[in-house]
């Protein structure tokens, strides 16, 4: 029996059947906000005909694997869920649709978007990537402790509050540490920590000719005031902890201030998860009197890229997650307080979210004192808050966060972090050429 | 003759073997708790051992969230269909190599274990360019046949060194008799290596039930199998810990179930050769 026109046949079909298919594949990252858009998006297929085909995958894997498909042209993906890092580079070099389609619709309002999220998201004015959630960072602290040590926490305090306070706050004897910062190793880790820290110093990354900065006093500074906090007042093993360990720790009341993404407030203010709800208080992330605060800017947002079929139908999509009328109807399901925070203004004018969100101001002032384009005090030739909007950095970056995450865990000094990372900083910017 | 134990060494055998088993599986057994807990009980510091609250609402959300049957079945085809291909092209492949070995048969040998020597990610590109072109992105054809060619090398490895054991006068006597090379596999060597065979499709079908790299770069929904399931509940967030558990559970379930039913086959096999 010949096989090769039953192979051809069925080739044949499997095309055809992919071809006619209408049903967008979206990858996405696993957190509460995107399951809960995909529990709603039955709504959207039926009111489109448009299935939907999900994709949940955990953060690093996320970016693995759309990275490889969009580099590649795979075509895999019709809309990606990337942040505020990956949307320049990849608008730049080509990757990404521009959302006209949704900058020109009158309903959905483009310029209700944060101004600090939407600039992070756009190159040359035009938008590449819609955000469906934004978060930048914050001071979470116990009110109770804070009253205890006899301190009021200031609305935006500065460096040296924070380290008396954490100081204060500790409690060996009762497993209470004064503070609980990132400690573990990578670009988005502990350097996402440290790079927005480091810019409320006066510290940078780079100068205006792309040379590492790492052997100026304002890094020492950083990195110094840093490994001094955490040794008098951070948990054991804290070069291990991240987000969701220092999570972990501030729910089971074991840290007196905690300084990290705003969307964990929802979480640290939950009865059902956080044995403190009810006595944490927010104050913005505290800064050294020099313009700039020690607090980030992130966004996970929607794009299409290039590769994809079905762009009209992924943009209708796009539309449909990141317009107001989305969050109406999550609030209509799931409260205010779970609506997907950080991006429109629309929210935070809305007196029944401030009144579900006691964090709402907070976060507003938080996103709004970030700028991309303008992160640090000195001038740069980069944007990013806490990264370097260059397809380097993230490589780049997980070396240096080892060597400061060796730094904490007493394996190295400062100043030896601080002389290899640059070392390996200026070796790896002039093998990619930034230095001539 | 046997050797005489004292009653002190297997009793201090005995407890020293459920010591390492217990260690072996006690993660598995704290996967198989954690799934039962609620999602705060889950992360809670001091952790508790027992469920404080048992509960099955992992299990179902698990389910409402994703579509397991979808994921076991694909698992199923990809790990027996690539074991099977796996077999089909290893045996042959095994035999010329055991029973007719030329100059080069140990280099070839050695270059095909090299291959496993190199991490996955080393040939990332080139493999996705290959299945972008070929259109096998995302078909549960295109994940069985790398699956099939990154176990290749140890299905033909093992059936080598089982085949290897076999006489080759037996062979040889099949031949005198008239048998051609077809019926000499089929009806001669393949009945004597059955336990080898069997143990080699066993492990393979664990090796590629497992396989997670390829499963999730290489497929977007359609084609992914448990693995790729699994990893839909992992965050960073650490706010699911409960229910990565129950999809954990329910991913190894069918090929825990499978291993234990069939130990002794793999034991034999694997050890088969070992004493002379």
């Amino acid at each position: 029996m010949k096989l090769t026109p039953l192979f051809v046949g069925a080739f044949s079909l499997a095309l055809a059947a992919s071809a006619s298919a209408q049903t967008l594949t979206i990858a996405t990252v696993n957190n509460g906000d995107m399951i809960r858009m995909q529990g709603l998006s039955e709504a959207f297929t039926a009111d489109t005909g448009i299935g939907l085909n999900w994709v949940v995958l955990e953060e690093n894997t996320l970016r693995q694997n759309v990275t490889t498909d969009i580099a590649t042209n795979g075509g895999q993906y019709d809309v990606m869920t990337i942040g505020t890092y990956e949307a320049p580079i990849w608008a730049r070099q080509g990757w990404l649709v521009p959302l006209d389609a949704l900058s020109g619709d009158p309903a959905y309002d483009v310029d209700d978007l944060l101004p600090a999220i939407r600039d992070g998201l756009s190159v040359d004015g035009k938008l590449y990537a819609a955000p469906f959630y934004g978060e930048s960072s914050f001071v979470m602290y116990r009110k109770d402790l804070m009253e205890k040590a006899g301190l009021t926490m200031p609305e935006a305090p500065t460096w040296e509050f924070i380290g008396e306070a954490a100081r204060a706050m500790t409690d060996r004897a009762n497993d209470i540490n004064g503070i609980c910062l990132r400690g573990k190793a990578g670009w988005g880790e502990n350097m996402a920590f440290l790079t927005a820290m480091s810019n409320s110093f006066g510290a940078r990354w780079f100068d205006e000719a792309w040379q590492p900065q790492f052997n100026t006093p304002q890094w020492k500074d950083t990195l110094d005031t840093y490994l001094a906090l955490m040794a008098d007042a951070g948990p054991t093993g804290a070069s291990s902890n991240g987000f969701n360990e220092n999570l972990t720790l501030f729910q089971q009341g074991k840290c007196g201030m905690w300084i990290d993404a705003t969307v964990a407030a929802s979480f640290v203010t939950n009865p059902t998860d956080s044995t403190v709800a009810d006595q944490v208080g927010f104050a913005l992330a505290p800064d050294n009197g020099l313009g700039k605060r020690g607090n980030w800017l992130w966004a996970w947002s929607l794009a299409i890229p290039t590769s994809s079929q079905q762009q009209d139908d992924a943009a209708k999509f796009i539309n449909w997650a990141t317009n107001k009328a989305y969050l109406e109807t999550v609030a209509a399901q799931d409260g205010w307080a779970n609506v997907p925070p950080g991006t429109r203004t629309s929210l935070y004018e809305n007196a029944e979210y401030q009144a579900a969100a006691p964090f709402a101001k907070m976060t507003l002032d938080s996103i709004n004192s970030a700028n991309p384009s303008q992160p640090t005090v000195d001038p740069v030739p980069y944007v990013g808050v806490q990264f370097v909007a260059i397809p380097e950095f993230a490589g780049i970056a997980t070396n240096v966060g080892q060597l400061f995450s060796a730094a904490l865990a007493g394996q190295m000094s400062a100043d030896d972090a601080l002389a290899q990372a640059q070392d390996a900083t200026l070796r790896d910017m002039t093998r990619a050429g930034y230095i001539k | 003759m046997a050797r005489k134990v004292s009653t002190q060494t297997r009793i201090g055998f005995t407890i020293g073997a459920w010591v390492v088993a217990l260690l072996l599986f006690s993660p598995i057994l704290w996967t198989a708790l954690t799934a039962f807990k609620t999602e705060a009980e889950a992360i809670a510091s001091p952790p508790t051992f027992w469920p404080q609250t048992f509960t099955l609402e992992n299990f179902s959300a698990v389910q409402e969230r994703s579509d397991y049957v979808k994921h076991a079945i694909n698992s199923i085809i990809v790990a027996l269909g690539s074991t099977l291909l796996g077999l089909a092209i290893g045996i042959p492949a095994a035999w010329a190599m055991a029973f007719a070995p030329t100059k080069r048969t140990k280099d070839v040998l050695m270059w095909m274990l090299s291959t496993k020597m190199m991490p996955a990610v080393g040939v990332l590109i080139p493999i996705y360019l290959i299945f972008r072109d070929l259109r096998l992105l995302d078909t549960v054809h295109g994940l069985t046949i790398i699956m099939t060619l990154i176990n290749l090398p140890i299905i033909i490895w093992m059936l080598y060194t089982y085949f290897k054991e076999i006489p080759v006068d037996i062979l040889e006597a099949a031949r005198m008799d008239g048998a051609e090379l077809w019926n000499e596999i089929v009806h001669v060597l393949v009945p004597m290596a059955i336990p080898g065979i069997a143990s080699t499709l066993l492990l393979n079908v664990i090796l590629a039930w497992n396989e997670a790299f390829w499963s999730i770069t290489l497929t977007s929904g359609r084609a992914g199998t448990l693995t790729a399931f699994i990893s839909s509940f992992s965050s960073p967030q650490g706010l699911f810990l409960a229910k990565l558990s129950a999809a954990s559970l329910l991913a190894i379930a069918p090929i825990l179930l499978m291993g234990w039913f069939s130990q002794k086959q793999l034991v034999r096999g694997l050890t088969f050769g070992a004493v002379k």
